[in-house]
């Protein structure tokens, strides 16, 4: 039963992140009919954003230590962060311990500055192209930025830890009357979880209670009669564009600590997002946000060496098992609206 | 009088004899116009160096490019020399390879298989190398391995530490500098007894390839004869990149030891994430919970920053080494630039350095002389002690080194500190152990 619980927990921080990244791809889906394949790169360059703020704040000015050497035996050139000079080293370590948390306010602005480069510069080119057309020139791009932040950060992880005080774990065992640690789950993977409930929460308070998104939502059920109503609904796409880049750069931020980011973090949740977004329903946020969690606790639950005892190979089919029985049994997704990419 | 009447089965049976022998390689049909594959005829000689410059280990093949170049600038009597000065050896001498010129092409290996070959191909067929060396991958290592014997030339191995690559995918054309996954295990299992007790329960994670197969094997097999218990050995795909559904189970497992047969980006992201579940911090039948890597690599120690702390794990080679060879390696790539070198750009430098060398003993680029003058060579020098190339199977024995995370690093390359340099004799083993059985060395391929 702890070991379930466990899993499960593990499911919806995994989930959290499938459901940011999906939410934002349906949101693009949803407004601009654009399939796009850069979405994992966002999310990517969301993580690095946490990395440059974390490099910005640790700029160092060096100093020569006559007493120590340094491996070649010359004197040692040590490193003080501006900040620790600044502000003393106390307060000047824990602005750089607070690089990730901090990082939300830098990636929101360069977020939405990349999503409406990319919108404007690139993807409106493709919207009346096939939707085959907006995956190859979305892939290609994908890789493009990969390939930039590789240039700039090198191929191998960085690490990007999280707060001294949210290191360690949460002991939901001793909470729930099990044995001490039999339920211990990482401090920041709860952060994670809430933080991106919030995020997805303030997406739909956005939508649904703010005259924008009620133009947005319209525009999403019939572009043609709300542009004959003589409202500009490529502007507000636009910034929906910016608004979906920025949501997925917010789920690369905070998942930096969980795993030290690289050039290729983006990849490896791409075509996962792509089979949520597909199960939810096409064009569904509620679904994209659904299938994310069902399908992070689904999978968390079938890498349990018990299940993987019965059906081995189990965890790394088990996403697409689900989503070719939720195909078969409801076409259009879990909360698919009819006519979405059918004609 | 002969009449030949063409038809148009005659034609088709004539057209496909004449493309397939027009498919084979000019690799594999080379051997009538030279005495051997790619035989240097002028004043140069190329070797071919096939490295990952894009992919996940992008970073490890440049700073094995950066060693090769450092060699090749040695071999040609520049810079300060480095280890040719402190190598046993002392044949080279700063004029080339046979008084000949080194020049150099790369290839890409993107660390897959096919890609690998592909560019390994393209260096021997185009460039006309005479040597290929390279790799971080023990799939590429084999991969690259076997075409270099097909097509008759020398494979110097780079970084590869499964023990199949001199084990049942050994070859007669291919050489391993660098140790494997047993003499791993025979050098860390002893100290993993001494410093955490005989009792122990051990629970591997292990990436799935041949790699992590034969690490896990080794590993487990050592501990188990020190009296530890393996509780469950759990393989991951090598794609994962969360491995907090492979963690978790271990909370309940009755396991007080973690081994995570991981390396690159899977071991940055298992160590990581079993750190984040607070593994270290448990207390497990009455005894601390330990993590252990088997295979460190000092720039994947970086990318796992501060959780390698305290964590135990062997390497090949430390820049931190105090012997006259290792020093004038780290000075020699030190001042040219400006870091210390990895273990991957130490064994790629020796690895040139030995063929360099094998070839001036032998007097000639013929692989199969090449091969004869590496076969049970004795050598010391380069940095891991005395060292010796075995005839049966064409793996290094050399010391192999135990090291752990460094507490309290004083700057990004201060990572790791060596705990133990574990003599030649206790990580040797028979060239028909059962763990490397299963493959023949063959006859030597010149093309």
């Amino acid at each position: 039963m702890d070991a379930i619980l466990l899993q499960i927990l593990n499911g919806l921080d995994k989930g959290s992140a499938y459901a940011l990244i999906a939410l934002g791809l349906t949101l693009i889906f949803g407004t601009l009919g654009v399939v796009n394949f850069a979405h994992g790169a966002l999310f990517m360059i969301g993580a690095f954003c946490a990395v440059t703020l974390q490099r910005i704040l640790s700029l160092s000015f060096e100093t020569i230590d006559e007493s120590r050497t340094d491996f070649l035996g010359n004197p040692l050139k040590v490193e003080t962060p501006y900040v620790e000079a600044w502000f003393g080293p106390d307060v000047g370590m824990a602005i750089i311990d607070w690089s990730v948390p901090l990082a939300i306010f830098f990636a929101i602005p360069v977020m939405i500055t990349i999503g409406f480069i990319m919108e404007r510069g690139l993807i409106k080119h493709f919207y009346k192209r096939p939707h085959a057309d907006q995956i190859l020139v979305t892939f290609g791009l994908a890789i493009v930025l990969q390939e930039i932040v590789k240039y700039f950060f090198g191929a191998n992880p960085i690490p990007t830890p999280a707060p001294d005080v949210f290191r360690g774990s949460f002991d939901f065992g001793v909470l729930l009357g099990f044995d001490p640690y039999a339920i211990a789950y990482p401090y920041w993977r709860l952060v994670y979880f809430f933080f991106s409930v919030t995020i997805i929460g303030a997406v739909f308070a956005f939508l649904q209670f703010t005259t924008f998104g009620m133009v947005v939502r319209a525009g999403m059920a019939d572009r043609e009669t709300v542009g004959l109503l003589g409202i500009n609904i490529d502007r507000r796409f636009t910034i929906m564009f910016g608004i979906a880049a920025a949501v997925a750069g917010l789920a690369g931020v905070m998942y930096a600590p969980i795993n030290s980011p690289n050039y290729h973090m983006g990849m490896d949740f791409l075509v996962l997002s792509f089979v949520v977004v597909v199960v939810g329903g096409m064009g569904s946020l509620p679904g994209a946000v659904l299938a994310g969690f069902m399908l992070g606790i689904l999978e968390s639950i079938s890498s349990m060496n018990e299940v993987k005892a019965i059906f081995p190979g189990i965890d790394q089919i088990i996403i697409y098992l689900v989503a070719i029985l939720i195909l078969l049994t409801r076409p259009r997704g879990l909360m698919g609206r009819k006519g979405v990419m059918e004609d | 009088m002969s009449t030949s009447n063409p038809t148009r089965r005659g034609l088709l049976k004539t057209g496909a004899i004449a493309s397939a022998g027009l498919a084979v390689p000019t690799i594999f049909t080379a051997s009538s116009a030279a005495a051997f594959t790619n035989e240097p005829t002028g004043s140069t000689v190329t070797l071919g160096f096939n490295v990952p410059q894009t992919g996940a280990y992008a970073d490890e093949g440049a700073d094995e490019l950066r060693a090769y170049e450092l060699a090749v600038e040695h071999l040609n009597g520049g810079g300060d020399g480095g280890m040719m000065s402190t190598f046993s050896s002392q044949a080279l001498n700063g004029a080339g390879i046979l008084g000949k010129q080194v020049q150099f092409v790369t290839g890409d290996t993107q660390t897959k298989s096919d890609a690998a070959r592909a560019s390994a191909r393209s260096m021997i067929e185009k460039d006309e190398a005479v040597m290929i060396t390279g790799g971080s991958s023990s799939g590429v290592a084999i991969a690259v391995q076997g075409l270099c014997q097909e097509a008759g030339v020398i494979f110097m191995a780079g970084l590869t530490h499964s023990n199949d690559t001199t084990g049942k995918d050994k070859k007669a054309n291919g050489f391993r500098h660098f140790f494997n996954g047993y003499m791993s295990a025979a050098a860390l299992a002893p100290v993993l007894a001494d410093r955490y007790g005989t009792d122990r329960n051990a629970y591997h994670l292990t990436a799935d390839y041949t790699w992590g197969w034969t690490q896990e094997e080794s590993i487990a097999a050592a501990t188990e004869a020190l009296g530890w218990n393996t509780v469950d050995k759990v393989r991951t795909p090598l794609a994962s990149t969360d491995f907090s559904s492979y963690i978790a189970p271990v909370l309940n497992s009755g396991a007080d030891v973690l081994v995570l047969n991981h390396y690159g980006g899977n071991m940055v992201n298992s160590l990581t994430n079993a750190v984040q579940f607070g593994l270290r911090d448990r207390i497990v039948n009455d005894k601390q919970f330990e993590i252990v890597v088997p295979l460190y690599s000092r720039l994947m120690a970086r990318g796992a920053g501060a959780n390698v702390a305290g964590i135990l794990g062997s390497t090949n080679w430390h820049w931190s080494l105090q012997d006259a060879g290792s020093q004038a390696f780290v000075r020699s790539f030190g001042t040219k630039y400006g870091f210390p070198p990895s273990q991957a750009a130490h064994t790629v430098y020796c690895q040139t350095l030995l063929y360099a060398d094998a070839v001036q003993r032998a007097g000639s680029f013929h692989p199969c002389a090449v091969a004869e003058a590496l076969e049970g060579f004795d050598f010391d020098g380069l940095g891991n002690g005395p060292t010796h190339y075995r005839a049966d199977d064409h793996q290094c024995f050399k010391d192999v080194l135990v090291v752990r995370g460094k507490e309290n690093p004083e700057n990004e390359f201060d990572l790791l500190e060596v705990v133990e340099v574990t003599p030649r004799a206790q990580v040797e083993y028979a060239a028909d152990h059962p763990m490397f059985a299963g493959g023949a060395l063959g006859e030597c391929n010149g093309g």
